[in-house]
């Protein structure tokens, strides 16, 4: 306590000011003369009397020194006026000062950036409790490792598994909520009992479900999200208890979510209902896979023992029923589920910020380097003056730190900005997908990780400097003067850094050329149709048609004409999924070809007469649908090029017929081939697809496909004023065009955000270290004003100047090249995961990256060689 | 000069202590003498080293300062014990004592080594 006292009065004391000094002399001042006033006293003479207190006093100036150590803390003080001299420096070079802060400073605030997504996506844990005991159960089949399951095989799983304490299921699925004015569809989720239990989230208000009120007899409740319960009944508790109709049946509020609760798997929802296995026609099939499961591990059960557990009782159920077969199980931390997919990304990104950084230090450090080498002579008389080694380059660690933390402070508050930036280009549909995202922020973890970068990054500022002054003996630097050996060792050193720099650069630019490429490639994928001037519209048709197969078909060919009346649209066509989308499968057979009870599985999905032609798709043989197609005919369906070739190889399908693999199903008569449309996802082979008449077999949810002439982003609200005029019971949601589909999709978005990143790193790299090469070249130059003065006064000719200077440029150039070529392709290998239609070695790619380094590289050392050419050889060695 | 002893680390805070408290308020130098006289003139005390020390008492709040005048009218800092101080004083003396009792066992002839 005493101590830590005494501490904070000598830290107390370092504030500048002189009253303590000025105190100190008058109180030895007067103690001296009283010694003297004693020693004249008892005789002495007064020349005696003074000489004999000074010597018992110890002389007056050390014991103010040792006083002053006393009084403050030495090693502080001599920091803060190192600090205050290097403020002062830098003040004197405010173009150094201000590129060095600016330049590290980008470095650090992309790698801070970035290091806060991977934070807020692999770091921060889920918002579960223990997140890692938590996993997901899928079914797989072959060509889909994450396949749904079926509400009996999720029953038999729960049933006759020995791995988890707890398993659920869950859905997620628009609602349509009855209100006042009619429709609207709401993000839903489905979920058994336990699922919050599971989870370990309990609702900030009102109560979870209770056990058995997700079976049948139960009445139906509701959970809100807390978004719902702040937008729809203003955070009020009075909602608890209220009634609310979600798809025709009512069912009560019993609680509200925690705010920082999501849940990536189901999307935003608002509403989150007991799944009651009435409530679906799905559910009582071992056919009909719709649910996702969730489980949590028994303690010390790992994953993988847990996977062998739930492939044994797959195996089981897969001999026990024959819709089981070819069926597998599977289970997967959830962790992995929610984040898995954009990891590599993150990590790519990441690395990517830490070349930028280094390029940027390594640019700043050569420009401390040049500044040292212009300071040798200041150290070299400091040291002779009596500066210790540890003060002079106590006094480089102290103006790497000023630096650096000026950097770091730019840094932080530009990341901050960054973020946000990245936050807004992400857009909504994006972060219902990544809700992890909400949690982003400059925490405590983020900011360890810059305080960690800008030690180190002042460590090598400090070092660099520091080691390079005292690598020859200071005296020389008196002694030579500026030029000279320092020089060429100074250019050596430099050339290597620069090397360094292009060679990160060129790693840059060819990560960025491949992903550029690669987002090129999957947004010129062969979709089967034209996505331009394509407006889309979901669809929910009201309570009262549903259900009811000739009024659902009715209104929405009243739909379909309501909507080809309005101005500037072409055609009208309606499928139950949209392009692009995936969607729902079905076993099938061809009838006359050999069956055995095999699953066929295909892509499905019911089309108006007018889908096809509204996409523009590719008719190979047969013929579209017609309105005459309908309930009253025998099925018919279109399939795709994909399903021609698997199922009817070296057969003319159209006039064949085939069913659904169940004994029931009636036979349906191929009537057409299309071209494959691309009903999947960008990224992956789309799935042999089936069409079926709408007409035949229609679904009271699917999505208006509308053509217009022009101008289809300002038809999307004129489209949904016009369905609901019809009636406003139809809920219509999701107005899209088909490009921002496209441009939304997962892959196509998750490509692009790196593409354009680390396009933005490159770039930054590639103007760094041009101009790296650039300082080093001027400064080469610059020594060598004199040996060129001599070389022109010999004869030189201005060529031979350009080629001296240019060919030390080149070799830098194809020096940094040739590295960074090398290190590419081994890096490129960690981007194979991301990149689609494109190889991690592209010959393209790296020929156009070794271009455009090479010629940027080159138009940088022009200007410093066209200087060396215009120096006048008279005024260069009379300038010795 | 030479047979005089130097002052042992970390005795002198506690000369200066037990000096205040037995003379009251003073000014370094005649702590600094007071000193001298007691230990019979068989220290030899470099008056500088004074200023520091008392410094570091202050600092530690054993000690307080005050501008006053000197019994021959001169202007002079005068220190006086405060009540940590004093607590400090009692403290360390006995410790003191202590270290010295059990070093005198050790060294008497009479004692038993063992």
């Amino acid at each position: 306590m005493k101590r830590f006292r005494a501490w904070l009065v000598r830290l107390a004391g370092l504030r500048p000011g002189g009253r303590r000094d000025r105190e100190l002399t008058d109180e030895i001042e007067a103690n001296l003369q009283m010694h003297i006033d004693d020693n004249l006293r008892s005789g002495m003479p007064p020349e005696q009397a003074r000489r004999h207190a000074i010597l018992k006093l110890g002389g007056v100036e050390p014991t103010k020194e040792a006083y002053r150590d006393r009084g403050t803390i030495p090693f502080l003080e001599n920091l803060m006026r190192d600090t205050r001299f290097a403020i002062r420096h830098l003040r004197k070079n405010p173009g150094f000062a201000c590129t060095a802060v600016l330049v590290l400073g980008v470095g650090m605030s992309a790698s801070v950036a970035i290091f806060a997504f991977v934070d807020a996506t692999l770091i921060k844990p889920l918002p579960y409790r223990n997140p890692a005991g938590l996993v997901g159960l899928f079914e797989t089949v072959q060509f889909c490792p994450r396949c749904p399951l079926s509400y009996p095989d999720y029953l038999d799983w729960k049933k006759l598994n020995k791995v988890f304490t707890a398993v659920d299921a869950f859905e997620g699925n628009g609602l349509t909520l009855r209100t006042d004015s009619g429709a609207e569809v709401v993000g839903g989720a489905l979920v058994t009992a336990g699922f919050f239990k599971t989870l370990g989230v309990a609702p900030v208000l009102g109560r979870d479900f209770r056990a058995g009120e997700d079976s049948p007899a139960a009445p139906r409740t509701v959970i809100l999200s807390y978004a719902a319960w702040q937008k729809r009944y203003a955070g009020n508790a009075a909602a608890l208890g209220q009634t609310v109709t979600l798809n025709g049946d009512p069912s009560v509020i019993i609680g509200v979510l925690p705010q920082d609760f999501h849940f990536a798997a189901t999307g935003p929802a608002e509403f989150w209902t007991a799944l009651h296995t009435t409530s679906n026609s799905c559910y009582p099939q071992r056919g009909c896979h719709s649910l996702h499961g969730l489980a949590r591990l028994r303690d010390g059960v790992s994953v993988q023992t847990a996977d062998a557990n739930i492939k044994l009782i797959a195996g089981e159920l897969e001999k026990e029923y024959p819709s089981n077969r070819g069926q597998g199980g599977s289970v997967i931390s959830f962790t992995e589920l929610e984040v898995g997919r954009i990891r590599p990304i993150l990590i790519v990104l990441l690395c990517g910020s830490g070349l930028l950084l280094l390029i940027a230090s390594v640019n700043v450090t050569s420009l401390v380097l040049v500044r040292a080498e212009s300071r040798r002579r200041e150290m070299a008389v400091r040291s002779a003056l009596g500066g210790s080694r540890a003060r002079l380059a106590g006094q480089f660690v102290t103006e790497a730190v000023v630096l650096v933390a000026a950097s770091a402070t730019l840094g932080l508050v530009s990341a901050k900005w960054l973020m946000r930036l990245l936050i807004g280009l992400i857009g909504a549909d994006q972060m219902a997908a990544m809700p992890f995202l909400y949690g982003l922020s400059l925490n405590l973890r983020v900011l360890a990780f810059a305080a960690a970068i800008s030690v180190a990054a002042a460590a090598v500022l400090s070092i660099a400097p520091a080691w390079r002054s005292f690598l020859p003996d200071l005296r020389k630097g008196l002694a030579e003067g500026s030029r000279g050996s320092a020089g060429t060792t100074w250019r050596r050193f430099g050339a290597n850094l620069v090397v360094l720099e292009l060679a990160t650069a060129v790693v840059l630019l060819v990560g960025a050329g491949l992903l550029g490429k690669s987002f090129y490639r999957l947004l010129h994928v062969d979709m089967g149709m034209q996505p331009d001037h394509l407006a889309t519209l979901r669809i929910a048709e009201p309570d009262a048609t549903r259900g009811n197969n000739a009024k659902v078909v009715a209104l929405a060919r009243e739909m379909i004409s309501r909507t080809a009346s309005l101005p500037g649209v072409q055609s009208v066509g309606i499928s139950t999924t949209l392009p692009v989308h995936g969607g729902n499968t079905m076993w099938i057979r061809v009838l006359g070809h050999a069956f055995h009870g095999e699953h066929n599985e295909v892509g499905y999905r019911e089309v108006s007469s007018g889908y096809f032609t509204t996409l523009h798709a590719k008719l190979l043989r047969g013929r579209y649908f017609t309105e005459a197609d309908d309930a009253s005919k025998p099925p018919v369906v279109i399939i795709d090029r994909a399903l021609a070739e698997k199922y009817f190889p070296g057969e003319n399908p159209v006039g064949m017929q085939m069913a659904y693999s169940g004994a029931t199903s009636p036979p349906m008569q191929v009537v057409g081939i299309v071209e494959d449309i691309k009903e999947g996802a960008l990224d992956e082979t789309t799935w042999p697809t089936l069409y079926v008449a709408f007409n035949q077999d229609p679904d009271d949810h699917f999505s208006l496909i509308v053509r217009a002439s022009n101008g289809e982003q300002a038809l999307l609200p004129t489209l949904a004023a016009a369905i609901r005029r019809i009636d406003p019971g139809i809920a219509t949601f999701d107005p899209r065009t088909m490009r921002g589909i496209i441009d939304n999709t997962p892959a196509a978005y998750l490509h692009r955000c790196s593409a354009w990143l680390v396009g933005g790193f490159a770039f930054l790299a590639l103007l760094l270290g041009t101009a790296g090469l650039y300082g080093v070249i001027a400064y080469s130059v610059s020594t060598r004003t004199r040996e060129i003065g001599v070389r022109m006064a010999l004869g030189a000719q201005r060529g031979t100047v350009y080629r001296l200077i240019l060919k030390e440029a080149g070799w830098l150039i194809a020096a940094g090249i040739a590295i960074g070529l090398g290190c590419s392709v081994a890096a490129a290998t960690l981007l194979r995961d991301l990149l689609f239609g494109v190889r991690s070695a592209d010959p393209e790619i790296l020929m156009g990256v070794a271009v455009v380094l090479g010629v940027a590289a080159l138009l940088a050392s022009y200007i410093p060689a066209r200087r060396a050419a215009s120096v006048n050889p008279v005024d260069a060695l009379r300038a010795e | 000069m030479n047979d005089k002893t130097d002052i042992w680390q970390g005795t002198l805070a506690l000369m200066v202590l037990k000096t205040i408290e037995s003379m009251g308020p003073l000014h370094g130098y005649g702590i600094a003498r007071r000193i001298e006289q007691t230990s019979g003139n068989l220290l030899s005390l470099n008056y500088g080293t004074l200023y520091p020390a008392l410094l570091k008492l202050e600092q530690e709040g054993c000690i307080a300062s005050e501008w006053g005048v000197s019994e021959n009218n001169r202007k002079a800092k005068f220190y006086k014990l405060t009540r940590t101080g004093r607590r400090q004083l009692a403290k360390e003396a006995r410790d003191w004592q202590q270290a010295t009792a059990i070093l005198a066992r050790f060294l008497s002839p009479s004692g038993d080594a063992a």
